[in-house]
């Protein structure tokens, strides 16, 4: 799975304001409502259901990297948003580093392949360090897909 | 699976045993409904790094290191995967042993538990 099959275009941030483990979640949320891939009587539930999946572990990999995720019953396909915070967020990772680079993810409860071959795409491109350092240092959300479309063509996905 | 060092022997001393490097391996299969996913990947790599042994897990055409929840992503491992885990090192076989206990008890998720989260 590329990138392209799950970031939505209009759910890209440079520059997160908020500075909290739940800020961004609730922002990069926010994004997807913005980009009409969520709806906004969802959003509650949506943030609730991703903040509950964190309460059993944190989902900040490592390398600066957090991938928040739930499954919701009001998606019908996989979509996902991707946050930069230039200076990191305490996301109690599981290295302890603050976390610059987001992907957020919601999945339909019935599709757990796709959520796996998305996970499986960000990390194997995320295990490229100077990919990640361009993606964190990048000016505006067209040089974060700019960079995300060049992961899809360099990879060798399915 | 029954070769060991000296059991006897401290950690230093285990390494210089030949013996103590030889490779162990054990089949498993993914078990949970939701494959191979983040938590138990954490989970995963978490009690692979308490060992001192290298620990790798082969799926069919991949081979990645056991200890980085990195590396366990990439397999993108769905239920009924079969993988190999191979352990190399003083410790190999009671890696080897806990982590196949973490398939066998499917890391602990419960399969009709309908708010079983990813």
């Amino acid at each position: 799975m590329k990138f392209s099959d799950f970031v939505a275009d209009d759910a890209i941030r440079a520059t997160v304001v908020a500075d909290s483990k739940e800020g961004v979640i609730r922002e990069m949320t926010q994004s997807l409502v913005d980009a009409g891939k969520i709806s906004a009587a969802e959003f509650e539930s949506i943030v609730k259901a991703i903040m509950k999946r964190e309460d059993l572990g944190s989902t900040g990999i490592g390398r600066g990297v957090a991938v928040p995720h739930t499954k919701h019953p009001s998606v019908d396909r996989l979509v996902g948003a991707v946050a930069v915070s230039p200076k990191g967020i305490q996301f109690e990772s599981l290295d302890g580093e603050p976390v610059r680079l987001f992907f957020l993810l919601v999945s339909p409860p019935d599709r757990p392949g796709d959520h796996l071959r998305a996970l499986e795409n960000i990390s194997r491109q995320l295990r490229d360090e100077s990919f990640c350092k361009l993606l964190i240092s990048a000016k505006g959300p067209a040089e974060i897909q700019h960079l995300l479309e060049e992961a899809d063509v360099r990879g060798i996905v399915s | 699976m029954s070769i060991r060092g000296n059991g006897g022997a401290n950690k230093a001393e285990q390494r210089q045993l030949d013996m103590s490097q030889e490779t162990l391996s054990r089949k498993v299969v993914v078990g949970m409904r939701q494959g191979l996913h983040a938590r138990p990947a954490d989970l995963l790599a978490r009690e692979a790094r308490k060992w001192q042994s290298r620990i790798e897990l082969i799926a069919e055409s991949q081979r990645v290191d056991g200890k980085s929840i990195l590396e366990v992503l990439t397999l993108a491992a769905e239920a009924g995967t079969r993988l190999v885990i191979e352990a190399t090192g003083p410790d190999a076989q009671e890696a080897l042993e806990a982590i196949g206990h973490l398939f066998e008890r499917n890391f602990n998720e419960y399969e009709n538990d309908n708010k079983q989260v990813f």
